[in-house]
């Protein structure tokens, strides 16, 4: 048994820090949360230099051919540095969509500037506010034109394409729409974590190219892969967030001792600490049935996704109240993780949308 | 990443699992007896002919050396051991602190004069041993003990009391901490022993649970002789020792905790009912058990990577806290959770109540849970201090010899 990383994968990991430590300080994700920059345009070339974009591409698209433990841990980093670039909604969804089920013309014309970091991808799946039920879905295809807004898209306006989940003939699928074409209205929108951007987007009779494989249960998985690999982001997102805390609570002196001494304190700092943990085990199940292609990756990537969510944000809440009123202030850092949290949390169904099919994933899976 | 065994795994737990088909019964509820809780001379015996059993074919103290009648495996041979063992239905284990905390603790500190004369017969069953830590006045802060030890001669005179200790009535051997210098820093005056539970002086009685069951035991020492020969490490050396077999209990205890307990809730919830409709049909229902399942799944994969560890050589270190503090908390929660959906049904102690109780008696068992083995306050501190690397805690006690550590003012009674 084995239930860890290669060494390879760790050096893939350890590189990947050491390239966002140096092109990646927070610093990177500040200039994007205050200036009218959607992303590090810089730092995604340089992601997709590292081979990042195309970690699961195969090589004869351009990618590297790693495979999904490379990413995981690859998108671990890019949550640990808060990477202000389009990086889950092209590499987790869009790229797997068209990897997975695309023709293969839709392959060959978008598969190599995915992973060349020259295309941007998004997914378009949210309509409205609320739980995002596929029943709930109103945008509609016909004729090889999709109508309807999406409401909304990460990265929406500066993406090159985006993945839009909509109906046909009452069937949900999966559509290609370039997002610079006719029929297209996007408009960028104030973000609750402006390290992230997000649009709106209107189609009115934009011309799209269907995914031919992309059914319901597809794109079921397609969320399922995409809430593992986003799991690891956001553990990765976490440990960087208790990190800070735990060096801020050991210098921050007051009654004659460090603050961290005091058990009101440390104990909340344990608790934290056992929930990345919890989440890091599912992850890494996860990232097993991820890459093994597991029967019970619905089941695990469910569990990853809940953890993952709820610890990112704990230990956000934690990290504001532990470092007291400067923790919030603007000038420091801690709003950056207490904002991610949040963004990753809404993306792909809130926790809330996971922990209700995970009930049913588990009966369904007692009763087989 | 991967989670087969590999070749030589494989193969042992294969032959694991073909002795125990041979010699046992598969397993069909999920929830484990809880040890040490209300045994009969009956039971006792199940248990040694059991341990007896495995012993002699050689499944008995797995890790332990060949040479005092282990099998001389591995760590991660041992916890496939486990594992298979799980699956099939055996006898309350009474060995469980005998074998997971004082053998260790002796093959750990002990001469081999001392390994050679206890290690055996505990590996067969035939003695049976408890843990003599815990004092009226010294729980969380199990440093601050008070029972003395005097040298006379080749014998040390111990008096004092001891409290919490499971089995004490079963048993032939108890290892013992106690103070043996009050006149040097409280964790520097302290000695390890072996005391024979059979020795004048040693009362023993049971204490009442707030389930009414008798797991633990108040042991009273008056002028108990403890030949010097039975001193485990060096004078003024044990807590060093202590330290060695509470390591090893908190993995013991933490092991797999919740796992199972929360696959029998959604079980228990199937069956249940609100407003007429499928308690499962309900929004909060369903979010409160997926919460559960989502840590009890969390655990269980963290003792696959503990696992892991064990099988590439690494030792699990104080991170193997984590089981027995998020285990016991959660399964707690469950039980109050299980007893809520039961309604008015949850005011029953009786087989007439869903379940057939069992919610409402794990209800009552788990707060022992918590405090066993460090109490959640406990494992938390260990986890801050030594897994996150936070300062220790101001103490009142810091430098001081033991004599002049505050108390408390006196006992009531």
């Amino acid at each position: 048994m084995n239930f860890d990383f290669s060494d390879e994968q760790k050096l893939l990991q350890q590189t990947a820090r050491d390239y966002l430590a140096e092109h990646s300080p927070l610093a990177t994700c500040r200039s994007i949360l205050e200036g009218a920059e959607p992303y590090a345009a810089t730092l995604w070339k340089g992601a997709a230099e590292m081979g990042w974009q195309g970690a699961v591409i195969p090589e004869q698209y351009g990618g590297a051919g790693f495979g999904y433990l490379e990413l995981a841990m690859i998108a671990y980093e890019v949550g640990r540095a808060l990477a202000p670039i389009p990086f889950g909604p092209s590499v987790f969804v869009a790229t797997e969509a068209i990897l997975r089920h695309g023709s293969d013309a839709q392959k060959s014309a978008w598969l190599p500037k995915l992973a060349n970091g020259s295309a941007i991808g998004t997914f378009a799946f949210a309509e409205k506010p609320g739980q995002n039920a596929v029943e709930a879905i109103a945008a509609t295809v016909a004729g090889g034109r999709l109508s309807g807004t999406k409401l909304p898209v990460a990265d929406g306006d500066v993406a090159d394409f985006a993945v839009v989940a909509a109906k046909e003939g009452g069937m949900l699928g999966l559509y290609r729409i370039e997002l610079a074409g006719a029929g297209v209205a996007r408009s960028r929108l104030d973000a609750f974590d402006p390290s992230r951007s997000q649009a709106r987007i209107d189609f009115d009779g934009a011309r799209c190219e269907r995914l031919p494989g992309a059914d319901a249960t597809a794109i079921a998985r397609l969320l399922d892969r995409a809430a593992v690999l986003t799991a690891f982001e956001q553990i990765g997102g976490a440990d960087r967030a208790l990190e800070i805390t735990r060096a801020f609570i050991v210098g921050r002196y007051a009654f004659g001792k460090p603050i961290a001494a005091n058990q009101a304190i440390k104990h909340r700092m344990a608790d934290l600490w056992c929930e990345i943990e919890i989440a890091r085990s599912n992850a890494y199940y996860a990232a097993f049935t991820l890459a093994n292609e597991d029967p019970e990756l619905p089941v695990a990537a469910c569990l990853a996704r809940i953890a993952a969510a709820d610890a990112f944000e704990k230990t956000t809440i934690e990290m504001i109240e532990f470092h007291g009123g400067v923790g919030y202030t603007w000038e420091y850092d801690c709003h950056l993780f207490y904002r991610r949290a949040k963004q990753l949390a809404g993306l792909i169904g809130t926790p809330k949308y996971w922990k209700n099919l995970l009930v049913d994933r588990l009966r369904a899976a007692k009763a087989a | 990443m991967d989670f087969n065994d590999t070749p030589d795994e494989a193969a042992f737990r294969a032959e694991a699992r073909s002795w125990l088909e041979q010699n046992a019964k598969p397993r069909t509820s999920l929830t484990p007896t809880i040890s040490g809780e209300d045994l009969t001379p009956e039971i006792v015996k199940q248990s040694q002919a059991w341990q007896k059993k495995k012993a002699d074919a050689g499944w008995a103290c797995i890790t332990w050396p060949k040479e005092y009648g282990g099998r001389g495996a591995s760590p991660i041979q041992n916890a496939i051991w486990g594992q298979e063992q799980a699956k099939f239905e055996t006898p309350p284990d009474v060995f469980s602190i005998g074998i997971g905390m004082c053998g260790p603790t002796i093959l750990t500190h002990g001469t081999p004069e001392q390994k050679k004369r206890w290690i055996p017969k505990l590996v067969t069953g035939e003695e049976i041993w408890c843990q003599l830590f815990s004092e009226p006045s010294a729980g969380s802060d199990l440093a601050g003990l008070r029972t003395t030890a005097v040298k006379q001669g080749d014998e040390w005179v111990v008096n004092g009391q001891k409290i919490w200790t499971s089995g004490a009535q079963w048993c032939q051997w108890g290892i013992l901490v106690v103070r043996t210098d009050p006149t040097v820093a409280k964790h520097a005056g302290l000695t390890f022993f072996v005391v024979d539970m059979r020795s004048p002086g040693i009362e023993i009685r049971p204490i009442t649970q707030i389930n009414r069951g008798q797991g633990f035991n108040e042991v009273f020492f008056t002028d108990v002789r403890i030949p010097d020969d039975q001193r485990i490490d060096a004078v003024g050396n044990g807590w060093a020792v202590s330290i060695t077999t509470l390591m090893n209990e908190r993995m013991s205890i933490g092991s797999g905790m919740g796992v199972g307990a929360i696959e029998e809730l959604v079980d228990y919830i199937e069956g249940l009912e609100i407003d007429g409709r499928p308690a499962l049909e309900d929004r909060q229902v369903r979010e409160r058990v997926a919460e559960f399942v989502v840590k009890a799944r969390g655990l269980k994969y963290t003792g696959l990577r503990s696992l892991s560890a064990l099988s590439q050589g690494k030792t699990p270190g104080p991170e193997a806290s984590m089981g027995k503090l998020v285990g016991g908390l959660l399964q707690q929660h469950a039980a109050s959770f299980a007893m809520e959906l039961a309604g008015a049904s949850s005011a029953l102690l009786d087989a007439q109540a869903p379940a057939e109780a069992a919610w409402q008696e794990r209800y009552l068992s788990l707060p022992g849970l918590r405090i066993a083995g460090g109490t959640d306050e406990i494992l938390r501190n260990i986890i801050a201090e030594r897994v996150l690397g936070l300062p220790p805690d101001a103490r009142a006690d810091k430098g001081l010899a033991f004599k002049d550590i505050p108390t408390g003012p006196p006992k009531r009674g």
